[in-house]
């Protein structure tokens, strides 16, 4: 009786293994920064993140060059290592046209992260005669893709299939294949360290558990009591018995478009006409999908094979002239629309970069509020000025006036350079002065006896301020009433380029303007007025 | 302007206005005044746009302006200072008013929004070049205030059309310089700044003497503000004698005498 309700049990839980093909292509974040930065691959590259490697190329790697080491070492180790920053976009965007080609190839891939995908084996196996010839189908792909390091597991499930496809780099051959039944016995001398839980695995490890085998060997019950769920179910993944289904992505719907110029067009009016029934068609597609694009992207290609890529950003929602008028931005920067480009242009392709339901833009029935009405208003002016033209304001920190308001085209996300939370020491008294001069006008500032005011290097002045006047006229002179100062801002002295040292005086004249007069490597200049 | 535009009430105040002051004066300069009063009177009496509506102002300079507010569709001059065209701003743009400042690229960002400009609805063309004025035009169909510092003296024509699509659209145009229709024209004078010495201390409040000229009022009015105060926010500090203040009609008082 118990025997029966125990194998009742066992049949109930056991979890249905699903053999799959894992692809693995190693180090994916050095090729997706090599594709995208047209590196070369045999050099010596290591992406960073917060400071630590976070991936490195086989020369790299051979040179002694580790994940998780600080720059500062691995650039002693490789001194001709080249460093660039870690991009988790460009991963995601260069392996989608690996998994696209795929796709073609074996239907019904999931994307486990950039650089390795799992694949239901039973289709291409029994399509291909086997599980190892339906591997080698996928690597043939995978050469003429140009990844020749690329790597197959198969296995019961993703997890084992994942770490047969790793295990391959110690053994000879790109294809491993781990018959159904025995992952426990393939996983068994693993290290505990695989499973995904960085506070378990330490617990394991006191508890004298140091490979995936010891933990199979607990009991599931006591597991289950002791750890939870999530225990229970990284002990089923130790045992082999991954009961995770290979779920097929769903191919994204195709919403950029692409249009070619032949011959190659040289004039921006004539590349913005050409690439208006384009936008047309990208709107109509959108709609299509009942989705509205507040932001785009858009990338020109010139004939001599230079690309210019910018990320566009809309208040509300981009409608196809919308998209012209950025085209005709970002070719003429600040050119006018009939100059000439410095290269003619053979490409041009618009991708919605974000979408938003289209329920969520509709118009109300009695039209959209006023903000609508100022958009439509301050679009006009940009399509005559540019879209630089005009601009929206925010407050940010820092210390100098200009370094704390930044200004952002409309349309734009409107982010301080600085961040405004901070103490920023030296910055200036709280009134604000009413007006500030882009192109701060040098003045020469006096004393008493006629000679021009300086401050040494221990902050001291050479004499009272008496009077001040314009360089470019130094006959109008105005009398000094008040005067206050001076007040040292010193400013990144360790970085030569940026490094700011300058002493700021606020000056009263006779007929009762103040201003902020600013003295910085013995030459004055009005930096603001308060009238 | 025929008399008959106006409504009875107004017309038998004017003809009530206008006995009283045929009544003998005693000195040229008490008739000068009468003159001046009963001018203004008339101006008031003839305003073209009965129904104007006025915008939210900061009540230190609403009673200075001619109609007690600014209006809608109207054209104001400011001398010069930055913190009076923000101190006219800062009540429209807290009443929810968008504000687009045309032409003027030191604008203090700073000081705006301290003084009480919401920069979510503030928007600067700082280089309009040649266009300005179809610029100043295209923003006063959408924004409830605009300001516009004119490169140049515009040809009557374009002000003309200008005045009529402000007044279509209920803008207020705010120029800093002078224009030839604007409904008042605002100055400073005599500021005196605190808390700042000789060599010590730093610039906290001011005090200034608003002016404002008008074409409805008899003689400038003046009044002393703090400009800002301490707190960074703007209030009257008394008013300044008129005696005190210059006469720029002396042709009337030749014309009475």
């Amino acid at each position: 009786m118990t025997d029966v309700r125990e194998a009742e049990r066992t049949t109930r839980d056991a979890p249905s293994v699903v053999r799959t093909l894992v692809l693995w292509c190693p180090d994916w974040p050095v090729t997706a920064a090599v594709r995208a930065g047209h590196l070369d691959p045999e050099a010596p590259i290591a992406l960073i993140e917060k400071g630590l490697v976070f991936a490195c190329s086989a020369a790299a790697r051979r040179a002694g060059v580790r994940r998780g080491l600080r720059v500062r070492e691995a650039q002693s180790r490789v001194p001709e290592l080249l460093v660039q920053p870690y991009d988790p976009l460009i991963d995601h965007r260069t392996f989608d046209g690996v998994v696209d080609a795929i796709e073609e190839l074996m239907p019904g891939t999931q994307l486990l992260r950039p650089g390795m995908c799992a694949i239901r084996s039973r289709g291409p196996s029994r399509y291909y005669g086997g599980e190892e010839p339906a591997a080698r189908a996928l690597l043939d792909c995978l050469d003429a893709q140009g990844l020749p390091d690329s790597r197959v597991g198969v296995a019961d499930g993703p997890f084992t299939a994942e770490h047969a496809a790793r295990s391959t780099l110690t053994t000879p051959g790109r294809v491993l294949v781990v018959p159904e039944g025995e992952s426990a016995a393939f996983l068994a001398p693993l290290s505990i360290g695989l499973l995904d839980d960085p506070a378990l695995v330490t617990l394991l490890r006191r508890l004298g558990v140091n490979t995936l085998a010891d933990f199979a060997a607990l009991p599931a019950v006591d597991v289950h009591g002791r750890f939870g769920e999530h225990g229970a179910r990284l002990h089923a993944l130790a045992s082999g018995l991954d009961s995770r289904a290979v779920v097929p992505r769903v191919p994204p719907e195709q919403l950029e478009r692409v249009i070619e110029f032949e011959p190659p067009l040289d004039r921006v009016d004539q590349v913005t006409f050409g690439f208006r029934a384009t936008a047309d068609r990208f709107l109509d597609a959108l709609t299509e999908a009942k989705l509205v694009c507040t932001a785009i992207r858009i990338e020109v290609r010139t004939e001599s094979g230079e690309t210019s890529e910018r990320t566009w950003l809309h208040p509300r929602s981009f409608t196809a002239s919308d998209v012209v008028d950025r085209v005709r931005w970002q070719l003429q920067g600040s050119g006018a629309i009939d100059s000439g480009l410095g290269s003619a242009i053979d490409r041009v392709r618009v991708a919605p970069e974000s979408v938003d339901s289209i329920g969520n833009h509709e118009v109300g029935l009695w039209g959209g509020g006023p903000d609508e009405r100022i958009h439509h208003g301050l679009s006009r002016v940009q399509s005559m000025l540019g879209h630089g033209g005009v601009l929206t304001a925010v407050i940010g920190g820092g210390r100098s006036l200009a370094d704390r308001q930044t200004l952002v085209a409309w349309g734009d996300r409107p982010v301080p350079d600085r961040p405004a939370d901070q103490p920023w020491p030296g910055q200036l008294p709280p009134l604000p002065p009413s007006t500030v001069f882009r192109a701060p006008p040098p003045v020469v500032v006096l004393d008493a006896a006629g000679r021009s005011v300086e401050v040494d290097e221990r902050g001291a002045l050479s004499g009272a301020p008496a009077a001040f006047a314009p360089a470019a006229a130094t006959d109008a002179v105005r009398a000094v009433t008040a005067w206050a100062g001076p007040w040292p801002l010193e400013e990144r002295w360790w970085d030569a380029e940026t490094s700011r040292s300058a002493h700021r005086f606020q000056v009263v004249d006779a007929d009762g303007t103040a201003w902020l007069l600013v003295l910085e490597r013995g030459a004055w200049c009005a930096e603001a007025r308060y009238d | 302007m025929p008399v008959s535009r106006l409504p009875a009430g107004h017309a038998s105040a004017a003809a009530t206005a206008i006995a009283a002051a045929a009544e003998p004066a005693g000195d040229a300069a008490t008739t000068a005044d009468t003159v001046r009063t009963l001018q203004s009177r008339i101006r008031q009496m003839q305003a073209s746009k009965l129904d104007s509506r006025s915008i939210p102002t900061h009540p230190a300079i609403a009673e200075l302006l001619p109609g007690g507010a600014l209006k809608q569709g109207a054209v104001y001059s400011v001398d010069r200072s930055a913190t009076l065209l923000m101190a006219l701003l800062a009540g429209p743009s807290a009443a929810g008013s968008w504000c687009g400042v045309v032409g003027v690229p030191e604008f203090g960002i700073e000081a705006a929004a301290r003084f009480g400009i919401d920069l979510d609805r503030l928007v600067l063309v700082p280089d309009p070049g040649e266009q300005w004025l179809a610029v100043t035009a295209a923003i006063a169909d959408v924004m409830g205030v605009v300001v516009t510092r004119p490169p140049r003296r515009a040809d009557d024509g374009s002000v003309a059309r200008l005045a009529a699509r402000l007044r279509q659209r209920d803008a207020t145009l705010i120029v800093l310089g002078t224009w030839p229709q604007s409904e008042a024209m605002l100055s400073l004078s005599e500021s005196d700044w605190t808390g700042i010495g000789n060599g010590h201390g730093h610039l906290s409040a001011r005090q200034v003497t608003v002016t404002v000229t008008s074409r409805t009022h008899a003689r400038p009015r003046s009044a002393r503000l703090w400009l800002p105060d301490r707190e960074a926010a703007f209030r009257s500090a008394g008013r300044v004698p008129q005696a005190a203040q210059p006469d720029l009609r002396p042709v009337l008082r030749e014309a009475a005498g």
